[in-house]
């Protein structure tokens, strides 16, 4: 659906014309029907990326394709939506009016405009305020308003940036119910964010971003799936006082409370040896839990590992 | 058809902001004020309302022009907007060419709300000896300049602040209208070797004089119908050139 190849973007700066690379050699690939998520921290080149794939920006070096065309082929905004990072709208326009507008540079017939309007105003729950200026509209109303323009031409590929930011949990669960509800019906999602227990629940796959350059990407469930068990968590009942002596040997730390106990492990080879050990002497074990790192682990490794 | 609906929401917008009314409230007040100032003098009535409100319509129409016409394309940049325009399936040259549009039907409307009043102010005071063709030409001419500053306008406003545009495009519009003075001072008083720059000056800039012939059609001196096509004709001409020009600036920006 997206490829890049080798994207950057350098541009000089201030006075001093001091070199920034905003982007460098950037390669990914978004394939169709996923919902694919664009982390990294600020000033990752998140936003950069969006606008060069979106022809807002030229970029200085490497290509980039959408569904098969070369950047710069406008026949293929027919079939794409974009949200930008907060954005700002015709404040003195209607949610209506808005919405028309968008569907007239589409050039889509009064009729079909006329119905689409009404189907997306419901769908982002904006019916109600369809006549109200946008200079009144809420945060979230601006942000529903606004995937509702992405959404005009019912398109097969929906870009956002940051549609999560600067919203309330609510609002943030409404973004999401939006994006999983295109998912179902077979778009393709390409958002960025650093909200990152969002992406966890709803991206297929993901790629990190930091200082313009790909750290990490892959499937989702393959990127947290290859971490390492970080630590194990055992509960057993009935260990006597010479029992809990030697499971203090093999644990970090172990916890008592009347007559169970929970034991933490650092790795999983003393885990199995007090296992075997606890079975062995008629204790009983009520739980054993492996923690496993999260996508956020993986996100913190990456960007600290560019500052260090 | 995209073309039209960037214009007609620049219209909108221009519309719905308080600026563009209280701009037309004074211009209709200076109109106003031109009958209270007819009445202080003996005969010549018409002369005075023509010339004051010729001339109003002309110095209120510069300042929409040019204060809307500067923030056209910045207010977008400043406000994101551009942002979803540019990524739905339209060429950056029919954005540009409907916001200026847009500004155009704008001051078509406040010419028209102008000279509605301005024929009412006349006829309220008897003038019927005046043709009426003659005056709508005056007007006319009046619109065309509005259209070759706003195009001044729109240029500076696709890579400068609006500060800077609306300085630039009022020093465009002050010059424009001292060239046929530049011109005969060139020929007489400067040295051989400045006349070369000092004609590529005149022949660059726009000759606003051109579409000045308020003192003619007040005073019934004689306008021929070719001079106005003349002068509608240098006027496009000159819209097109910088129209192109700021397309030309335009697609190669980056919108940051």
């Amino acid at each position: 659906m997206i490829r890049t190849q080798a994207l950057g973007m350098r541009y000089r700066v201030g006075f001093r014309m001091k070199k920034v690379t905003a982007l460098n050699d950037l390669s990914i690939e978004v394939k169709k029907g996923e919902v694919f998520g664009f982390l990294g921290p600020n000033g990752a080149g998140k936003t950069t990326t969006l606008k060069i794939l979106m022809g807002l920006i030229y970029p200085t070096s490497g290509k980039a394709w959408i569904m098969g065309k070369e950047l710069g082929d406008i026949s293929v905004k027919h079939k794409v939506g974009f949200l930008p990072e907060q954005p700002y709208f015709y404040e003195y326009l209607t949610a209506e009016e808005f919405l028309d507008f968008y569907g007239r540079l589409f050039g889509m017939p009064k009729a079909e405009r006329v119905k689409r309007i009404r189907e997306l105003l419901e769908a982002v729950g904006l019916t109600d305020a369809r006549t109200r200026q946008l200079r009144r509209f809420s945060k979230g109303m601006l942000q529903r308003v606004g995937i509702a323009q992405a959404l005009i031409n019912d398109p097969e590929l929906v870009v956002l940036d940051e549609p999560m930011s600067g919203l309330d949990p609510i609002g943030r669960k409404e973004v999401r119910d939006i994006i999983l509800n295109l998912r179902d019906r077979g778009k393709t999602i390409f958002f960025s964010t650093h909200i990152l227990p969002d992406v966890e629940v709803i991206c297929d796959s993901v790629c990190i971003l930091v200082g313009g350059e790909l750290r990490a990407s892959g499937a989702v469930h393959d990127l947290v799936g290859g971490l390492q068990t970080r630590s194990v968590e055992m509960a057993v009942e009935g260990l006597g006082e010479a029992g809990l002596a030697r499971l203090s040997e093999l644990a970090n730390n172990v916890v008592v409370h009347g007559v169970q106990a929970t034991a933490f492990f650092g790795d999983e080879v003393k885990a199995k040896a007090a296992k075997s050990f606890v079975c062995g002497s008629g204790a009983e074990i009520i739980s054993l839990t492996p923690h496993k790192g999260s996508l956020e682990d993986i996100f913190v490794r990456e960007v600290r590992g560019k500052k260090l | 058809m995209k073309v039209y609906a960037i214009a007609v929401n620049t219209f909108k917008e221009a519309i719905r902001d308080k600026i563009f009314y209280s701009l037309v409230f004074f211009a209709l007040l200076i109109l106003g004020a031109s009958t209270a100032l007819a009445t202080l003098t003996i005969g010549e009535w018409s002369k005075i309302i023509e010339d004051l409100s010729l001339s109003a319509m002309g110095i209120f129409g510069v300042i929409i022009s040019v204060f809307v016409g500067v923030g056209l394309v910045f207010k977008e940049l400043e406000k994101k907007t551009i942002y979803t325009i540019i990524s739905k399936p339209i060429k950056r040259w029919q954005f540009l060419l409907g916001k200026y549009l847009g500004l155009a039907l704008t001051l078509l409307v406040y010419m028209a709300v102008m000279s509605i009043v301005f024929m009412i102010a006349l006829h309220h005071y008897g003038d019927t000896e005046k043709n009426g063709i003659r005056l709508f030409s005056a007007v006319f001419l009046i619109y065309i300049e509005l259209l070759v500053l706003t195009a001044v306008a729109i240029i500076f406003s696709t890579f400068s602040s609006p500060m800077l545009s609306a300085a630039f495009t009022l020093s465009i519009y002050v010059i424009g209208h001292l060239l046929p003075d530049i011109k005969l001072f060139t020929a007489k008083y400067t040295p051989m070797g400045l006349k070369g720059v000092m004609n590529v000056v005149y022949y660059a800039l726009p000759n606003l004089e051109n579409f000045n012939i308020k003192t003619l059609v007040v005073h019934n001196l004689p306008v021929s119908a070719g001079y106005i096509w003349m002068a509608t004709a240098y006027g496009l001409l000159y819209i097109t050139s910088l129209l192109s020009i700021a397309v030309l600036i335009f697609e190669k920006r980056n919108f940051k």
